[in-house]
């Protein structure tokens, strides 16, 4: 057990426990840096399409939702799952399918896409909590592996095609998303509702259980509380979110295909959240922006891009293992 | 009846001969992982890019320098083991101290930047390496089956190196410092037993094991810059599968379920992808711990 303290302690060192403010819970339950950076946060959200591609950046939020779910495991419950893609990925495939062939409106395929991520997180994290650390990662990847493999033989995901040309449609049956602004404002409110539920997750009297289950597993068992059963609800909590993450996605790019489902979309999501820093509210999505511009930015040139997340990946482990806005905090002395 | 059912052997023996060349890889890699655990409690994530490495290290030597097969079977391992050393010594012993899962993610990261080096250097398709003469005549004839001899010489080669391994571990007295300083590294250099060098050996010893592998699988499957992380992932649920407490255990697990593979390719195609992964649930479910791990 000692070893799991390690990450704790990693974690929790951007949170240097002298400068927490006396608890004085402001907006929504955050203190103070976090208010102004979730102000800046929004404040970027609705300034930014003005100046960069609407189609980038709704890319961009979706991933950043995916690294927010991801976090809520692996920041706030210390469980690495690397097998992230299988919920995004059938989140994605769902949504596509229901707007597709379903002729759904785009809310409702969204919200299957999540509803299929949180039951396949249902069964995977029943399975996969049984071991913990190393093995939960190993388990949680072989897993989505099993997913993987089903997405290239199910007949409704069309293979190596994938899913293509999957209608925007009329949010509620009303509005038509053909416009990439429209769209893009959708898209958005769907991300900050999202962030705000993972971070009203964490605030909540059962985010201080998971809290405390990351910090000392055995003293939460002995307190009483049954930790597999809160492992398990964060597990789908955090599946599910995936999974609207991945049925956004699949609305705004209009394609599903096996790299959402793939191992290295699992890794993607790792190094997101540990580059923006591991157990922090904005840093995946810090992260999320950084690796997918990166993958926009650097697409023509192939190969480099693995390399470089490989590199950024090694260097985050060995060098600055809180992350980008892990080190700020610690810098400004906040919490973040 | 009987005729029947030799028909059915002779139709399905080349499934089942492939799940037990597959079962030799399997076994030789999570034999390598387990090892590694064993010792740096680092799970090897790198472990199927430097399967990769091994074979394209074998191709290397054989059009480059002109080595044949037999000499890239012993060359490519102490190179590709070398290199294990450098990234031992460099980064992976910043970590022992720190939670294991950070060695997960560095060993990931340095599998990405070692696949996007050999994608960009020689491309995603895969080259040709013809297995040595010597291998490569008529099949032998089982009587009920023809089998290549090269795959019959991968399964042999595989299980004789798992039991050299499993002697080594269990009857040397090498093998006798691993086990103590597995147990317990601060004791055993008290007594004057070099541990960091140890350490570094193991790890190097098992990403040798990876690319002797690799050299194995040189001439069977094309050598291409993806063939390692296809495998990888499939040898963790088989390391999931045997649990990593015990070396013959891992070799067993590898080698059984491999076999499985094979049946199910006979009987139910469509799932022979996904066997492996069922059956790891199933295990994790009626015995989290592993097949032959302790709890």
């Amino acid at each position: 057990m000692a070893s799991a303290t390690t990450l704790r302690t990693e974690v929790s060192q951007g949170v240097p426990p002298a400068t927490l403010p006396p608890s004085a819970p402001g907006l929504l339950g955050l203190n103070r840096a976090q208010g102004i950076a979730l102000l800046v946060m929004i404040a970027a959200v609705v300034v930014c399409p003005f100046f960069l591609y609407p189609q980038f950046l709704m890319k961009l939020l979706c991933f950043a939702l995916f690294a927010c779910a991801f976090n809520l495991l692996i920041g706030y419950v210390g469980l690495l799952s690397f097998g992230h893609a299988a919920y995004f990925g059938m989140g994605s495939y769902v949504a596509a399918h229901a707007a597709k062939v379903w002729g759904l409106t785009p809310e409702v395929s969204i919200l299957l896409g999540g509803v299929a991520g949180a039951a396949f997180g249902l069964v995977f994290g029943w399975i996969a909590i049984r071991r913990a650390g190393i093995y939960f990662a190993m388990i949680t990847l072989a897993l989505a592996q099993m997913v993987y493999f089903f997405c290239l033989q199910a007949p409704f995901t069309h293979g190596e095609d994938g899913i293509q040309s999957i209608p925007r449609g009329k949010l509620f049956g009303l509005i038509d998303l053909q416009a990439d602004m429209t769209l893009y404002w959708f898209i958005a409110a769907l991300f900050l509702a999202g962030f705000l539920l993972v971070q009203r997750v964490i605030r909540s009297p059962f985010g201080q259980v998971l809290t405390a289950i990351r910090e000392n597993e055995p003293r939460a068992t002995s307190l009483g509380y049954r930790v597999d059963d809160y492992k398990l609800v964060a597990f789908v909590l955090s599946a599910g979110i995936a999974g609207i993450a991945g049925g956004a996605k699949a609305i705004t790019v209009g394609i599903a295909t096996l790299t959402d489902v793939h191992w290295a979309m699992s890794g993607e999501v790792v190094l997101m959240t540990l580059l923006g820093g591991l157990g922090t509210l904005f840093g995946p999505v810090v992260g999320a922006g950084l690796v997918v511009g990166m993958q926009t930015y650097l697409a023509p040139y192939g190969a480099w891009v693995t390399i470089i997340q490989g590199v950024i990946f090694v260097l985050c482990v060995l060098a600055f293992r809180a992350g980008i806005v892990g080190e700020v905090a610690r810098l400004l002395r906040v919490k973040l | 009846m009987l005729e029947e059912f030799l028909f059915q052997l002779e139709m399905s023996a080349p499934q089942i001969v492939l799940g037990l060349v597959n079962g030799a890889f399997y076994a030789l890699l999570s034999l390598g992982l387990a090892v590694i655990f064993g010792m740096l409690n680092v799970i090897n994530f790198a472990h199927g890019a430097q399967f990769m490495m091994g074979a394209f290290v074998a191709w290397m030597l054989l059009n480059w320098a002109g080595i044949p097969y037999w000499g890239a079977l012993i060359l490519s391992p102490l190179i590709v083991g070398a290199f294990g050393v450098v990234l031992e010594r460099l980064m992976i012993s910043r970590l022992y101290k720190l939670d294991h899962l950070y060695g997960l993610l560095l060993t990931f990261g340095l599998a990405l930047i070692i696949e996007g080096l050999f994608r960009n250097g020689f491309g995603s398709s895969g080259l040709p390496y013809a297995p040595p003469a010597a291998l490569s005549g008529a099949p032998v004839d089982l009587g009920f089956m023809m089998l290549p001899k090269y795959r019959l010489w991968v399964v042999a080669a595989a299980f004789v190196v798992c039991i050299a391994t499993w002697l080594v571990i269990e009857k040397t007295r090498l093998g006798a410092y691993l086990r103590a300083a597995t147990e317990n590294a601060p004791l055993v250099q008290a007594f004057g037993v070099n541990v960091p060098r140890l350490v570094t050996l193991t790890y190097a010893a098992g990403v040798a094991l990876a690319a002797l592998a690799g050299v194995l699988a040189a001439p069977i499957y094309s050598v291409n810059p993806g063939m390692g992380s296809n495998f990888i992932i499939t040898v963790f649920a088989v390391v999931v599968i045997g649990g990593m407490g015990s070396i013959l255990g891992s070799v067993i697990t590898g080698f059984g379920l491999g076999l499985v593979e094979g049946l199910t390719r006979v009987v139910y195609p469509e799932a022979s992808a996904t066997v492996i992964f069922v059956i790891m649930a199933i295990v994790l479910l009626a015995r989290p711990a592993g097949l032959f791990g302790r709890a």
